[in-house]
């Protein structure tokens, strides 16, 4: 478990209608344009995460005046990377929905819920995901994620 | 009981939040006089069938959603997004 540092996060949220000019001006200035509901895009200089309805977590210096609410959420999110071969067990104990690996392929995302905590949960790797909490909530998370890891090595 | 999010899937029900009528999304005008606003701010059928209500996919992509279900069978028919329902 280790922590993602992401230094410039923004919540993009385009105008009714400008979700294609929104997404061709990103394409512009980062390379990655608004990805499809459930998905995120990365390259060397930014990640596009969706991360709910019409609204995209953008790690990257972005500028859409007219196009799109943007909101500087940097400090908001408290990011950690899980990784291990039982990674899929540990997260079955806490998540509702199906985080394995015949469903939620990589590049796949999902707002859903961690314990009692909103989250976002990225797969990043065949046994690797992030999942991103509000700050407030990064000691329960890390919490959580410890006593679900004891219990599922506990039964071997 | 399951709902699926035209966003994210099928989702586990303690995701929603549960509004009530989809009235909500048939506002009358603001001149329609005091009978249609006193329907559409009191008055609720309560039907045994088929009924429209607004969920809210609060622990999840936080959309607005139109489930038409069966109130006898439980059965859920379709699910929108109330941001693609005209008005």
């Amino acid at each position: 478990m280790t922590e993602v540092v992401l230094e410039r996060l923004v919540l993009v949220s385009p105008y009714i209608g400008q979700a294609k000019w929104a997404s061709a001006a990103l394409k512009e200035q980062i390379g990655l344009g608004l990805s499809a509901p459930g998905r995120a895009i990365s390259n060397r200089r930014a990640r596009v995460i969706w991360a709910g309805q019409r609204s995209w977590l953008v790690a990257a210096e972005v500028k859409l005046e007219g196009l799109a609410a943007v909101t500087d959420q940097s400090d908001a999110w408290a990011s950690l990377r899980i990784e291990g071969a039982g990674v899929e067990d540990v997260l079955a104990r806490l998540v509702p929905i199906d985080l394995r690996a015949s469903t939620f392929k990589g590049g796949h995302t999902a707002r859903t819920m961690l314990a009692h905590m909103n989250v976002a949960i990225t797969r990043v790797g065949a046994q690797a995901f992030e999942v991103m909490a509000m700050r407030s909530m990064a000691g329960t998370l890390v919490h959580d994620l410890q006593a679900a890891a004891a219990q599922v090595t506990a039964r071997g | 009981m399951r709902i699926t999010c035209p966003n994210c899937g099928e989702r586990d029900r303690r995701e929603f939040y549960y509004q009530g009528d989809a009235v909500a999304l048939a506002r009358p005008a603001s001149d329609a006089g005091p009978q249609a606003w006193d329907d559409y701010l009191h008055n609720r059928e309560n039907p045994a069938g088929d009924t429209q209500d607004l969920w809210f996919h609060e622990a999840g992509c936080g959309a607005w959603i139109v489930v038409s279900r069966n109130t006898v069978t439980h059965a859920i028919d379709s699910t929108t997004l109330a941001a693609t329902v005209k008005r």
